[in-house]
C-alpha cells in the first residue's frame, strides 16, 4: 500500500507536473531523440494560409502526422503539392506545445511522381495560359523582314548576348541593338525579366525583341517557365523571339513567344535577313529596272544593254564577294541614269510641253521641238521626213 | 526615344522598286513616264545600297531608374 500512498502523495501542486512541463519535456525528448529525418507518405488535407505557411498531414495506411512547412522554406518550391501526392519530406519532428501535437516541421519537400512539383507547376501554369488563349498559334505575329531596332532581354555578361551581337553584325549591320540587362537565373530573375519585358512597350520604333539565355541546368532554365514571364512576353507590343538555350525542353516562354529559337544565335538569325541574300535580290531588281527602260526606248536600248552586261557581271561578283561588291553594284547602276546616258552624247527630243518625242510619226516635217542634251536644251526643227 | 530612322522602311523601298520594275516591264508606258520611273528606281536602289553597306551595328543598353525613366547608354560589352 506504500506505493499507492506515494502515488497520491505526489498529487499535489508541488508533486504534479503542469501541462506545459509535459509538452516541454516531450518536445525536448523528441527533438533530441529524433533528429531531422526524411519521411515518406501521402499528402492529405493540404492548406496554404495567407501567411504563406503550408499545413497538411502526411499519412500511410496506419498512421498520420501533422506537418507544417513555413513560407521561408516553401517559397523555393515551384508549386504547392496536392492531396494524394506521394512525397518525401525532410523534417524535424517536434511537439507543437499549444495543441500538444506531434508535428513535423518540413524544410524540404520532393514529389516522387514523374517530374514532381516542377512538372506540376508547369502544367498548372500552362493550363492557365491556355485558358486565357495565350498559347493559341493564331496569336503568333510574323517577324519583320528588315528590322531597324531589336531589343535583347538577357544577361549582360552571358555568351548569349555576345552571340546575338556577333550574328547580327554579320547578317544585318543596319540595325540598332538595345540591350536590357537582367538576371536570368536565381532569386530576383523572374522579377527582373518581367520588368525588362514591361519596358519594351516604351521603346519607340522597336521592330522585334529577343528574350533568353544560353544553356544551363534544368533548374537554371526553370525561370523561363514562370507564368508571370509568359504573360509579360504575351503583353509585348512587338513580335518576341524566345531563345532559352536548350533543344529538348520547351519552356512556357517559348510557347507564348511569336517565334521559338533553339539558341541565342538562332534567335539573331531569325530576327535579321542575310545581307548577301538581300544584296543579290536588289541587284536583280536593278537589272530588271535597266532592262525595263531598254524596252521602252530603242535609242537608249543599245547603251543600256551594254551597261546591263556589266551590271549582270556585277551581280555575279556580288554573289561571289557579297559585301565588298555591293557598292560596286550601286556605282554601276548610277551609270544607267538617263543623265549619264546624255553625257555619253545621246539627246532626247521633247515637245513644247516637255513630252518625249520618240516616234517618227510624232516628228512631222517642219515641227519645232527642243533637244535635251547633257548641259541644257536647244531649239530644233524637223527637216525632211525620215524612214 | 527617337525613332531609329525617318526614312521609309526598307521593305517599303523594295516594294516600291518591285512596282517600278513591273510598270517598266509592262507595255503601256511612254518614254517620259519610263524615264521618270527609272530615275526614281535608281534613287531607291541607291538608298537600298546605303542600308546594305551600313556601318557596324550599334549596340546600346537601356536602363530604367527608380522613377521608371529610361536611359540609353552605349554598350561596350
Amino acid at each position: 500500500m506504500g506505493a499507492t500512498l506515494d502515488l497520491f502523495a505526489a498529487a499535489s501542486p508541488e508533486g504534479a507536473w503542469t501541462v506545459s512541463d509535459v509538452t516541454q519535456r516531450a518536445r525536448a525528448a523528441i527533438e533530441a531523440g529524433l533528429g531531422p529525418v526524411w519521411v515518406r507518405g501521402e499528402i492529405s488535407g493540404f492548406k496554404a494560409w495567407h501567411s504563406g505557411h503550408w499545413y497538411f498531414a502526411l499519412r500511410d495506411k496506419r498512421a498520420q502526422l501533422r506537418c507544417v512547412m513555413f513560407q521561408k522554406d516553401n517559397r523555393r518550391l515551384p508549386a504547392a503539392p496536392t492531396d494524394g501526392m506521394q512525397v518525401f519530406v525532410f523534417a524535424r519532428p517536434t511537439v507543437w506545445e499549444e495543441k500538444g501535437e506531434l508535428r513535423l516541421t518540413v524544410v524540404e519537400l520532393l514529389s516522387t511522381e514523374r517530374g514532381g512539383l516542377w512538372q506540376l507547376a508547369f502544367e498548372q501554369a500552362k493550363a492557365a495560359l491556355t485558358k486565357d488563349g495565350l498559347l493559341d498559334p493564331a496569336r503568333r505575329r510574323p517577324l519583320p523582314p528588315y528590322p531597324r531596332r531589336i531589343a535583347v532581354v538577357t544577361s549582360k555578361d552571358g555568351a548569349a548576348l555576345r552571340d546575338i551581337i556577333a550574328v547580327t553584325r554579320r547578317r544585318w549591320p543596319a540595325v540598332e541593338l538595345l540591350v536590357l540587362p537582367t538576371k536570368v537565373q536565381g532569386d530576383g530573375a523572374e522579377d527582373a525579366i518581367c520588368r525588362a519585358l514591361g519596358l519594351l512597350a516604351r521603346i519607340d520604333g522597336l521592330d522585334v525583341a529577343i528574350v533568353g539565355r544560353g544553356g544551363g541546368s534544368r533548374e537554371d532554365l526553370w525561370t523561363f517557365n514562370s507564368e508571370r514571364i509568359a504573360r509579360a512576353v504575351a503583353a509585348v507590343p512587338v513580335p518576341v523571339i524566345s531563345a532559352v538555350g536548350h533543344e529538348t525542353d520547351v519552356t512556357l516562354c517559348d510557347l507564348v513567344a511569336d517565334f521559338r529559337a533553339p539558341t541565342p544565335s538562332a534567335a539573331a538569325e531569325a530576327a535579321t535577313p542575310d545581307r548577301g541574300d538581300v544584296a543579290v535580290a536588289v541587284a536583280h531588281l536593278g537589272a530588271r529596272l535597266a532592262r525595263g527602260l531598254a524596252l521602252r526606248s530603242d535609242r537608249v536600248a543599245q547603251r543600256v544593254d551594254r551597261t546591263l552586261d556589266r551590271l549582270v557581271g556585277a551581280i555575279d561578283l556580288a554573289l561571289e564577294r557579297r559585301r565588298h561588291q555591293l557598292s560596286a553594284v550601286g556605282g554601276r547602276l548610277d551609270a544607267l541614269s538617263p543623265l549619264k546616258v546624255l553625257e555619253r552624247g545621246y539627246a532626247v527630243a521633247l515637245d513644247s510641253d516637255g513630252h518625249v518625242l520618240s516616234r517618227v510619226a510624232q516628228l512631222t516635217p517642219g515641227l519645232g521641238f527642243r533637244l535635251r542634251v547633257v548641259d541644257g536644251e536647244v531649239g530644233a526643227r524637223v527637216g525632211g521626213a525620215g524612214s | 526615344m527617337s525613332p531609329a530612322s525617318e526614312q521609309p522602311s526598307f521593305a517599303r523601298q523594295l516594294e516600291r522598286l518591285e512596282e517600278i520594275v513591273r510598270r517598266l516591264e509592262s507595255q503601256d508606258l511612254d518614254l517620259d513616264e519610263a524615264l521618270k520611273l527609272f530615275e526614281e528606281g535608281i534613287e531607291r536602289l541607291r538608298q537600298a545600297r546605303e542600308r546594305l553597306t551600313a556601318a557596324e551595328t550599334k549596340v546600346k543598353q537601356v536602363l530604367a531608374d527608380h522613377a521608371g525613366h529610361l536611359r540609353v547608354e552605349d554598350f561596350d560589352g
